[in-house]
């Protein structure tokens, strides 16, 4: 390879330039767009020998048979139902066909138990001892103990065998005092162990655990925790009674008209189908739950297992559950009487159509008014002052059951009905309980209509009432929030309930209720500012207290969801006098954050502002969020709070009064100087209002518009700095440089594009981002190049000032691969090439580039050929420090192919010459192939058959062929 | 080599009136061909009765009358001495229930001191190298459904006055109540109501408690013992006031039987409302009954 002095001579095509303007064109496709599909394909007629996926759910080559090789995707869309339509299909049709399952399915508007019980576990705990008996719960020393012993004499022995079977019998029974963790375990540990035992068939022992489980539910004796022991033992009886339940069923095969094997009962069976043998099991279930001393286990395992009577006749369930409904009112207490009431709706409903016989729901509630009384005599009194419990805490016992009722018999009961126990519930005493629950339980669109009516009620001086007050205004409010009332009594029913809930003196309560009705005022009174101030106003008076305010953060951070989420107007919100105060409420950083947090994200939905108080109020709230950034914030914290803060800064618009908006982007610079993604947005937004404005004066500014730009060049110029990502900030001074350009700032210009060149080589100190820096470095310089192909030259700094600092930069960074460097000059060449040229290939709009400036002018050129000269040698430095192989081959290809349609190689036979040591480089070694080589030659001859008497084109045509 | 000998009767809960022909099959499984020396089958029916403790001094003169009565024997060979092939075998029989002479059918009762029970029993004689089988089914005898006869509804009232024992510790109380019927049908529950009117005392527990009586013996000399069937809680604690509590029990199957008085035993039964105070102070209402089978 020859390294002689080339001289590299630029060649300026006149012509081809032309061609590129005229290429120029729209295009209606963008290469990036996204696949949009306009067509489905249709089904096939080959998939009609396919088995339904349902049927074989069993291995992975079954369903890969039956797709026959389409993916599985796609072989579902092809079907006309998707799998899970059809299961939901199928469980539909079941519900219709099956008369016991109706019940469960059909509680459309019924809240289900399941939904209540998780409720009920965790609002009913206690901290204190609950005390379990029973025979089956072990002890581990008790284990031991009768390993001991069994060492001893024969006598003892038998002795011992009678102790062990008295055990088993009864004589174990323990009473153990446990904490509510470990009762809890202590149920499941029951739970298992009859489960355990229906298993292995021992029955009796099931029955036995059972009962001896139903019987726990008539122990009040921590009362505060019996809704949620009746949560956890119904669930035991639960189980119990669908063991029960599928044993019989699965007993009683029957023989089908017409077939010899038995098959399983359909499941809408009646009570005929069922065979003898099974009957008479299923009668003997009964008959022993029917000796069960005790009223309250017989009661309950005896609903428990209540299904089980559709194997004995179909009439029974009607007389079995109103019989029942009676026997309850044998039970003293009335906590579990209510609860044991409870239990029978719910298993009632599961066996009886909805709508129909449903008696026994109402008989239910009736009873229990008939026995309201009960629940306030001596007894209970005397009860309660042993347990320190006061008379409204235990009236809240009641509620989940007497709710769960009174919803059954609501989801199906005419209006009359309701009538009527709304009139007798409004005839007792202590009549606040029962309001409750109707509250609760009846249709909202009910309450509301009368909520007026309600709310003198509730309001009255209350004569000795000992349910708490505030539980009714709550729940009042959750039914008018649900269904407004009319709207002549809406600000009536606002102000009656309020002037009561402002009285309240206990936090607790107090905020409880404020919850509720904060949303029904932001539903209806929102524009009217003054009321809805008063009402901050005073939930900032019950919670400024301190030592108050901190035990519910939780709730008034819900109050501020509830406001913002459900108001048309978030600005009217922001503005209230007293909705800063409010937020000072939150004096614990992680609240404040929070609360600043949802108000933001949700004003990021609203549209743009300019109003000068919300955009204080907003910038208050987003400082708030940026001062809860400290070292120990993580980094997805920071994230979500910087594009919160960014969305907001996109919010902010003042229109025209661009000085105003720039404060504003100098204001939050001052205030986020700590999250270098705002920054980037603050660049960004400054840069679009420069241009913004130079879109306006359309490229001709006056001097005021000029200064203008010139300021917010000069804000980019100063805030990039402070980005910490050197990357980032490569391409914000890239970015600004290029919109300083094109304001016409051409100083600015010059500086951002120097200074981005003067911190290239900070890429080598961090590697940052997937891709490595070098990858990046490349595509940016790419860019660069591009851009200062339109730069003109300071006039002060020289020709070609800014490339000349660029290539020393390129050439001093320590470039990891070589092939890279080699690319990044090869790169320069072209784009100094194209400088030279008479036209570019595109311009700023009013900036004169090179091309005017120097109008061609041969110096110029010379210049730009000097520096190609150099650019070459390098070239062929590089080459040289290559070892011989694919990577040389290459490169001096692609050098070849840059000298060739980049260089006037045929004026000057150096570099004839030059090229053709290249091509011998390339070829030589083998390493490319030869077709490429060979096609590659066809082009050059084809493109250049004019200039044959050029070394390089008499080398070429002597190249081998095929 | 196991053999094993099973009666199966045709019928699941095993019950059956005069008359009616018991059926079924005798099972013989065997992993071997069996050689036996014949099978016979013999139903039997039987009153045992049984001396309490406290009498039995002054009833042993009347050893007589509490020999076991024998209400059926039926005995015949199901199958000659020979050969069963391996595996199983059934044998179906079928015998009539009918009573010896002279004699009537008792429905099956099993009581403390009075026992009437049938039974199928079926042996199998085999030569003296090994066991002989057998096997006992027990069966039920009931009447036939007899016609549903008007009930005898009995309304009560319990308070301190009414008491036997006097009003002297108990609190005062009135209890009204009313028992649907004191005629019963075995098969069918005992139902009625009663209500607390007032009650000066908290109650702690209100109890149905079924009690039979057992007559054994003759005119010269007898025993008569009343012991409980079973107690069946109604009210639990401090019951509500002024609402009606249902009186409800099931009578348990075996343990009663329609009343009988007969000539050598008596079964009657009787039904106390027993109303335990939170003192532990009892009261107790005493209502005969007559169990019918309608």
């Amino acid at each position: 390879m020859s390294t002689k002095n080339q001289e590299w001579i630029t060649a300026i095509k006149s012509h081809i330039t032309s061609i590129k303007r005229s290429v120029k064109c729209e295009t209606d496709n963008h290469p990036l767009k996204q696949i949009i599909v306009r067509e489905r394909i249709t089904k096939k007629n080959s998939v009609s020998s396919r088995s339904t996926p349902s049927s074989t759910p069993s291995s992975l080559i079954d369903i890969h048979t039956a797709l026959e090789g389409y993916d599985p995707l796609t072989k579902f869309a092809l079907e006309e139902i998707d799998p899970l339509s059809k299961i939901a299909m199928q469980n539909d049709l079941t519900t219709k066909s099956g008369n016991i399952y109706k019940g469960q399915n059909d509680t459309n508007n019924v809240q289900t138990w399941d939904a209540r019980k998780h409720h009920i576990l965790n609002q009913f705990t206690t901290s204190e001892k609950i005390s379990i008996i029973s025979s089956y719960l072990n002890d581990d020393e008790q284990e031991f103990s009768v390993i001991v012993k069994a060492q001893s004499g024969s006598i003892d022995k038998v002795q011992h065998r009678l102790e062990q079977l008295d055990q088993f019998e009864e004589g174990s029974q323990k009473k153990f005092n446990l904490s509510q963790v470990e009762y809890v375990r202590r149920i499941d540990q029951l739970n298992k162990e009859l489960v355990m035992a229906w298993n292995s068939e021992q029955r009796v022992k099931a029955l036995k655990i059972s009962i001896q489980c139903a019987k726990m539910l008539s122990d009040t004796d921590v009362l505060q925790f019996y809704p949620s022991k009746f949560v956890l033992i119904t669930d035991i009886l639960d189980i119990f009674g669908k063991l029960v339940f599928e044993r019989l069923r699965n007993k009683s095969n029957y023989i089908k008209p017409g077939c010899k094997e038995p098959t399983a009962l359909p499941v809408d069976f009646s009570s005929d189908m069922v065979p003898e043998c099974a009957k008479e099991t299923c009668r003997n279930w009964f008959y022993k739950i029917a000796s069960i001393r005790e009223l309250v286990p017989r009661i309950f395992v005896e609903m428990a297992i209540l299904k089980s009577y559709s194997f004995l006749t179909s009439s029974e369930y009607s007389a079995a559950l109103m019989r029942l409904t009676h026997m309850i009112r044998g039970i003293g207490n009335p906590l579990v009487s209510i609860y044991a009431r409870c239990y029978l709706c719910r298993v009632g409903v599961t066996v009886t159509t909805p709508g129909k016989n449903n008696k026994f729901l109402l008989e239910n509630f009736n009873d229990f008014l008939d026995l309201y009384k009960h629940l306030f005599t001596r007894q209970i009194h005397i009860e309660l002052t042993k347990q320190k419990m006061e008379y409204s805490s235990y009236l809240t016992l009641y509620s989940p059951a007497l709710d769960y009722m009174l919803q059954l018999i609501v989801a199906d009961a005419s209006d009359a009905i309701l009538m009527q126990i709304l009139a007798r519930c409004e005839q007792q005493n202590n009549k606040f309980l029962l309001l409750n629950t109707i509250m609760a339980g009846f249709k909202p669109s009910y309450i509301s209509m009368r909520a007026l009516q309600f709310i003198e009620v509730i309001t009255q001086k209350s004569n000795g009432e000992e349910f708490p007050g505030y539980v009714l205004l709550r729940t009042l409010g959750a039914c008018v929030t649900t269904c407004p009332p009319s709207v002549i009594d809406r600000k009536q029913i606002l102000n009656i309930a309020w002037y009561h809930i402002s009285k309240i003196k206990n936090p607790e309560h107090y905020i409880k209720c404020a919850d509720v009705w904060v949303l029904f005022a932001v539903q209806h009174f929102m524009n009217y500012e003054g009321e809805f101030n008063n009402i901050l106003g005073d939930i900032i008076k019950h919670m400024s207290m301190e030592g108050v305010r901190e035990n519910f953060y939780p709730e008034l951070k819900s109050i501020i969801e509830k406001i913002v989420e459900s108001t048309q107007d978030i600005e009217a919100f922001l503005i209230m006098d007293n909705f800063l105060p409010f937020i000072d409420l939150f004096q614990q950083e992680k609240y404040r954050s929070d609360v600043c947090k949802i108000i933001l994200s949700e004003y990021n939905n609203d549209s743009i502002t300019s109003d000068s108080i919300i955009i204080n109020t907003i910038m208050f709230l987003c400082g708030v969020l940026h001062d809860s950034i400290n070292s120990m914030s993580i980094d997805d914290d920071i994230r979500q709070i910087s594009e919160i803060i960014c969305g907001i800064i996109r919010k902010v618009d003042y229109g025209q009064n661009f000085e105003e908006q720039l404060a504003f982007y100098v204001e939050a610079r001052g205030l986020f100087y700590n999250l270098s993604p705002v920054l980037v947005q603050l660049v960004h937004c400054v840069n679009h209002l420069s241009v913004k404005v130079r879109t306006i004066v359309k490229g001709h500014h006056t001097r005021k518009t000029g200064s203008f730009v010139k300021a917010c060049a000069a804000y980019s110029f100063i805030t990039i700095p402070s980005i910490p990502s050197t990357r980032t900030r490569l391409e914000m001074y890239l970015m600004s440089g290029r919109v300083a350009l094109f304001s016409n700032c051409l100083g600015q210009a010059d500086v951002s594009f120097k200074t981005a060149i003067s911190i290239i080589p900070e890429l080598l100190e961090i590697e940052e981002g997937v891709t490595p820096n070098e990858q990046f470095l490349i595509s940016y310089l790419k860019q660069f190049l591009s851009t200062l192909l339109v730069v003109p030259d300071s006039p002060e700094k020289g020709v070609l000032h800014l490339t000349r600092v660029l290539l020393n930069a390129i050439k001093r960074y320590r470039w990891e691969h070589k092939n890279n460097l080699f690319e990044m000059y090869l790169s320069v060449l072209d784009m100094l090439s194209t400088m030279v040229q008479e036209t570019y290939p595109y311009y700023v709009d009013k900036v004169e580039s090179n091309d005017t400036f120097y109008g061609s002018e041969p110096k110029f050129i010379m210049e730009v050929n000097k520096v190609n000269s150099i650019i070459l040698q390098e070239l062929l430095g590089i080459l040289e420090e290559l070892e011989s192989g694919h990577m040389q081959a290459t490169l001096s290809l692609k050098l070849v192919m840059s000298l060739v349609n980049r260089s006037d190689m045929f004026k000057n036979d150096a570099l004839s010459i030059l090229a053709v040591n290249l091509w011998k480089v390339s070829s030589r070694q083998n390493v490319i192939n030869i077709n490429h080589l060979v096609s590659l030659k066809d082009y050059l001859l084809r493109k250049n058959i004019v200039k044959n008497d050029n070394a390089f084109i008499k080398y070429l045509s002597a190249f081998p062929g095929h | 080599m196991s053999v094993t000998l099973d009666i199966r009767l045709k019928k699941a809960d095993k019950v059956y009136t005069e008359g009616e022909k018991v059926t079924g099959f005798i099972v013989v499984k065997s992993n071997s061909d069996l050689k036996h020396d014949g099978i016979t089958l013999s139903m039997e029916g039987s009153v045992n009765l049984q001396l309490s403790s406290k009498n039995v001094g002054i009833l042993e003169a009347f050893y007589n009358s509490v020999k076991p009565i024998q209400l059926v024997y039926v005995s015949c060979e199901v199958v000659s001495s020979g050969k069963l092939p391996s595996g199983t075998t059934e044998i179906p029989f079928e015998l009539p229930l009918m009573p010896k002479q002279n004699r009537e059918l008792y429905e099956t009762y099993h009581g403390v001191f009075i026992n009437i029970s049938y039974s199928l029993k079926c042996d199998m004689k085999r030569s003296f190298l090994s066991k002989d089988l057998q096997k006992v089914q027990q069966f039920m005898v009931q009447y036939k459904q007899q016609k549903t006869e008007l009930p005898r509804p009995v309304s009560f009232k319990i308070s301190p006055q009414s008491l036997a024992s006097g009003s002297s510790a108990a609190p005062d109380f009135l209890i009204r109540g009313k028992m649907d019927s004191t005629r019963c049908s075995v098969a069918k529950p005992l139902t009625g109501f009663l209500v607390l009117e007032k009650c000066a005392k908290p109650i702690r527990s209100v109890e149905l408690q079924l009690v039979r009586v057992e007559t054994c013996g003759c005119a010269e000399g007898y025993s008569r013992d009343a012991t409980e069937i079973q107690n069946i809680q109604i009210g639990d604690g401090d019951i509500p006031q002024n609402i009606e509590i249902p009186i409800y029990m099931i009578f348990p199957r075996l343990f009663t039987c329609p009343t009988m008085i007969k000539l050598n035993f008596k079964i009657e039964f009787e039904i106390n409302i027993v109303v335990v105070f939170q003192d532990d102070h009892l009261v107790t209402e005493n209502f005969p009954i007559l169990l019918t089978r309608e």
